[in-house]
């Protein structure tokens, strides 16, 4: 990927991830929050994650942010109040992100097995359409002899048949989770004496 | 040249930008997005590591299976976080984090 895209995209997500604490309306840190979500996807997508990057979109800008938006518009939340912040959360909390990030630049400048690009760890398709794991997929090996990365299968792959346990688990938690969202948004009814 | 240690440092300070949200912001909403923006943080680290950690031509896919838990995880909690938010409104006709003090010691 190009330097400059990924500085893009990067300042993108930072920039507007930023613009979601600044903003004053919860609508703009919303929606502030939706494109710094995009511009991670992009990000994802350099990594060579497409499968994960087009997840991040649908999942995240699309369900989760709408979501969140519906709820700010349900309960017609108001700008906050023009009462000042609290100036000792805001000192504090900016101190912990400049410490946070400093401790990471420090780390990372010492972290000499980071200082590889993409371009010296190839992935190669040649490479493998050997693998043993992959060598009875015919689509996927259709995919590799075509020279493209089938990520979307390869993640499957590896969801199902390594992870076949844990998919079912979440998707028991999700079952879970709306059985609890039913719950706790149903209004009890006056009559009942509250417990 | 974009390295890995790049990515590693947006994805650090993408979760330093949501640790300072949650502890700046008092509308419980906003703290409750800048949860969501460290959690994709961690997932940005995750995806760096797995495109780097290359064996036989392929990136590492039990991180991406990591992140993909961590997406379905994440959108579970922000459905019942958000039914906890509007109970709470109900109740307290406020979202600000001050306002919800009946618990404290």
């Amino acid at each position: 990927m190009p330097s400059l895209l990924f500085y893009l995209f990067a300042a993108i997500t930072l920039g507007f991830g930023l613009n979601v604490i600044l903003a004053r309306n919860p609508v703009t840190s919303a929606l502030s929050l939706a494109v710094s979500f995009v511009g991670l996807a992009a990000l994802f997508i350099s990594l060579d994650a497409y499968f994960i990057g087009i997840i991040q979109i649908l999942v995240y800008t699309g369900a989760v942010m709408v979501l969140f938006l519906f709820i700010i518009m349900l309960l017609d939340i108001q700008k906050e109040e023009s009462r000042r912040a609290n100036m000792a959360a805001v000192v504090g909390g900016i101190v912990l992100a400049v410490v946070l990030t400093l401790q990471v630049a420090t780390v990372l400048g010492a972290f000499k097995e980071g200082a590889v690009t993409t371009a010296q760890v190839p992935l190669s398709t040649e490479q493998a359409s050997k693998r043993a794991d992959v060598a009875g997929v015919k689509t996927i090996q259709q995919d590799l002899a075509a020279g493209t990365l089938p990520d979307a299968k390869l993640v499957g792959m590896n969801l199902f048949e390594r992870y076949g346990f844990h998919l079912q688990a979440v998707g028991l938690l999700l079952l879970v989770g709306t059985v609890g969202v039913v719950v706790l948004s149903k209004r009890e009814s006056p009559a009942k004496p509250s417990v | 040249m974009i390295t890995l240690n790049h990515y590693l440092f947006v994805s650090g300070a993408l979760f330093a930008l949501g640790l300072a949200g949650v502890v700046i912001r008092r509308n419980i909403i906003i703290v409750f997005m800048c949860l969501e923006m460290m959690l994709s943080a961690a997932n940005l680290a995750l995806v760096g590591f797995s495109r780097f950690r290359v064996t036989e031509g392929l990136p590492d896919y039990a991180a991406q299976s990591l992140v993909f838990f961590t997406i379905t995880v994440a959108a579970a909690e922000v459905a019942v976080g958000l039914a906890v938010i509007v109970a709470l409104f109900r109740t307290r006709q406020s979202v600000e984090v001050d306002a919800i003090t009946r618990m404290q010691g």
